[in-house]
């Protein structure tokens, strides 16, 4: 029974191709492990020289790179903008879209208000980027905190018309049930709207945290001469003072790499099935 | 009695619900909004950024359309912008084929295609700076892209490209998927094989997959910055600069303040005027099954 029908034939050439076409990816990801492991010593100038396995596997660029690049730091520093953006963003922007999907239809105010916000997707930061530095300074706001809620404010946009769009299929006899049982708004939200959105709280994060965690942009002009750095923030500064060491280079790249690696490693579908749906809803 | 019982639930409701929105209307309206208006503002001053200024009418936009380096970032950007986002769907819709037909190691294959869109786009530039200076030289025996003024545009296109095919190929494989099977069977009695099969039955049913990634690739590439920090800082001879990287270089480090915010107001018409042709024109070309 279950071996009734014929299995479909595989199609080898279009494997082999593929299976070819993985050198895009892997060489330059091959490049900088081979270079991150070996001494500067090794590096003869040709290319057998630099893309040779290293003749002994030593941590000593990583463990180097994290001293002048203040890894740790700059790695929870990261973190937590990362995680705070992305835990403010799922409870504000889907509390947003419910008080906002649900009155659309009924009152204007909520409709002009759903436009508004949906018209800053077309907004650059290259145009708010030099007003917001002024104005991040004047409100004490040019550190990791200021970038934060940038980060809410920004992401506000998309995630909007995400929820919004989720919410639409939320049947609101679900809502009315609890109103009949005495539940005020707010708790019927918390209590039944936010867990049901939990697909869509999955999209936000893996979108959000992707963005966040890999600009440059944001932290660079608001908290930029600071000190505090972020990782990408970090490597930037480590190429104008240190770029001719090329394996201190490549350890520090790698260091920077991998967190989003081995996050991807524990959470691939998640990460893919949220960046697809991000992008086609 | 019940009536206004019901009133009472309603308008506490209401009140929830404006409590909800208006603070987020407030810090929207702060940190986008006014900031917008504000960069406006300046577009119209001669404003270092620091210190006094004047309203100096339209003299910045006026100057905007003489400023060589100005004119040369729209044109470098819009160059790489088309190639990169034509080459990004030619290579991501042709990979998607390859990833959704009968293949072995299906899965694992689409996972290590998709790994360059994890990945921040300022290391990757360096990791690709050091291929472009030392690993590509030596094999083809020629000078480095990144420092000619006539190549270094490729070498950005090519990382660019390198990292957007990867959501790309994605939301083409799901794009592909959706296409039902019968349709395929119908086709194949007509006698649709191999490019007729893509160009009257595939083609046409994916076009909102093309639309999403056209406009989804063109903006981002329009809005390029990382790479050009970490590949060529706009170098050589400015040869690279992109809108993005200008408005930040001479807007808030050369004190061009007010002149970079009427470049930032242009080119803020520029991306939404493009999304919202682009939306347009490939809509009018979708197929409804």
């Amino acid at each position: 029974m279950a071996k009734a029908k014929v299995k479909e034939r595989v199609n080898w050439p279009v494997t082999i191709l593929l299976i070819v076409g993985l050198i895009t990816i892997v060489f330059p990801l091959y490049m900088a492990v081979v270079i991150a492991f070996k001494d500067p010593s090794e590096m003869t100038n040709d290319i057998a020289g630099i893309l040779s396995l290293p003749s002994t596997w030593s941590l000593d660029n990583f463990i180097e790179a994290m001293r002048v690049t203040d890894f740790f730091r700059s790695f929870m520093n990261s973190l937590i903008i990362t995680v705070a953006a992305v835990v403010v963003s799922i409870l504000v922007h889907s509390l947003a879209a419910y008080a906002i999907g649900r009155n659309m239809d009924r009152k204007k105010i909520f409709k002009v208000s759903y436009y508004f916000i949906i018209a800053g997707m077309y907004v650059p930061f290259a145009i708010l980027m030099m007003p917001l530095v002024k104005q991040t300074a004047v409100m004490h706001l040019d550190n990791m905190v200021g970038v934060m809620v940038l980060y809410v404010v920004f992401y506000m946009p998309m995630n909007m018309m995400l929820y919004t769009g989720y919410l639409r299929n939320v049947p609101v006899a679900l809502e009315e049930a609890a109103r009949v049982d005495g539940a005020s708004t707010w708790t019927t939200y918390w209590k039944i709207i936010f867990p049901l959105m939990k697909p869509m709280h999955a999209t936000v994060a893996v979108i959000t945290g992707l963005a966040v965690w890999n600009d440059v942009m944001t932290p660079l002009v608001i908290m930029g001469g600071s000190g505090v750095n972020t990782l990408p923030l970090a490597q930037m500064n480590f190429q104008t003072a240190f770029a001719t060491n090329y394996n201190l280079a490549f350890a520090s790249y790698l260091l920077a790499m991998l967190p989003m690696i081995i996050f991807y490693i524990v959470a691939q579908k998640q990460i893919i099935g949220g960046v697809t749906n991000g992008a086609v809803k | 009695m019940a009536q206004t019982a019901k009133a009472k639930i309603g308008s506490a409701r209401n009140r929830t619900f404006m409590a909800i929105l208006i603070p987020v209307l407030v810090i929207f309206v702060l940190f986008n909004t006014i900031p917008l208006i504000t960069g406006f503002f300046y577009s119209f001053t001669d404003s270092k950024g620091y210190g006094s200024f004047s309203i100096v009418g339209i003299q910045n936009y006026i100057d905007l359309f003489t400023d060589t380096r100005v004119l040369n970032s729209y044109l470098f950007t819009f160059k790489v912008a088309v190639v990169a986002t034509i080459l990004t769907n030619v290579i991501s819709l042709t990979l998607a084929i390859g990833l959704s037909s009968k293949i072995k190691f299906k899965s694992a294959l689409r996972g290590v295609y998709f790994v360059p869109r994890i990945l921040g786009g300022l290391v990757v530039g360096y990791v690709f700076s050091y291929f472009f200076t030392y690993i590509l030289p030596a094999l083809t025996g020629t000078a480095s892209m990144l420092a000619s003024t006539e190549w270094a545009w490729v070498a950005i296109v090519v990382v660019l490209v390198w990292q957007a095919c990867a959501q790309t190929t994605i939301i083409y494989i799901t794009g592909l998927s959706s296409v039902p099977e019968d349709v395929y069977e119908a086709g194949a009695l007509d006698g649709a094989t191999g490019w007729d099969k893509f160009r009257y039955i595939t083609f046409p049913l994916i076009m909102p997959s093309i639309t999403t990634n056209m406009v989804l690739v063109m903006k981002d590439m329009l809005m390029v910055f990382d790479q050009i920090v970490s590949m060529t800082s706009g170098g050589p001879a400015q040869s690279t600069e992109s809108i993005s990287y200008l408005i930040y270089q001479n807007g808030l480090n050369n004190s061009q303040f007010g002149f970079q915010c009427a470049n930032a107001v242009i080119f803020f018409i520029l991306i939404a005027v493009v999304s919202i042709l682009q939306t347009k024109f490939l809509n009018s070309k979708e197929e409804q099954l």
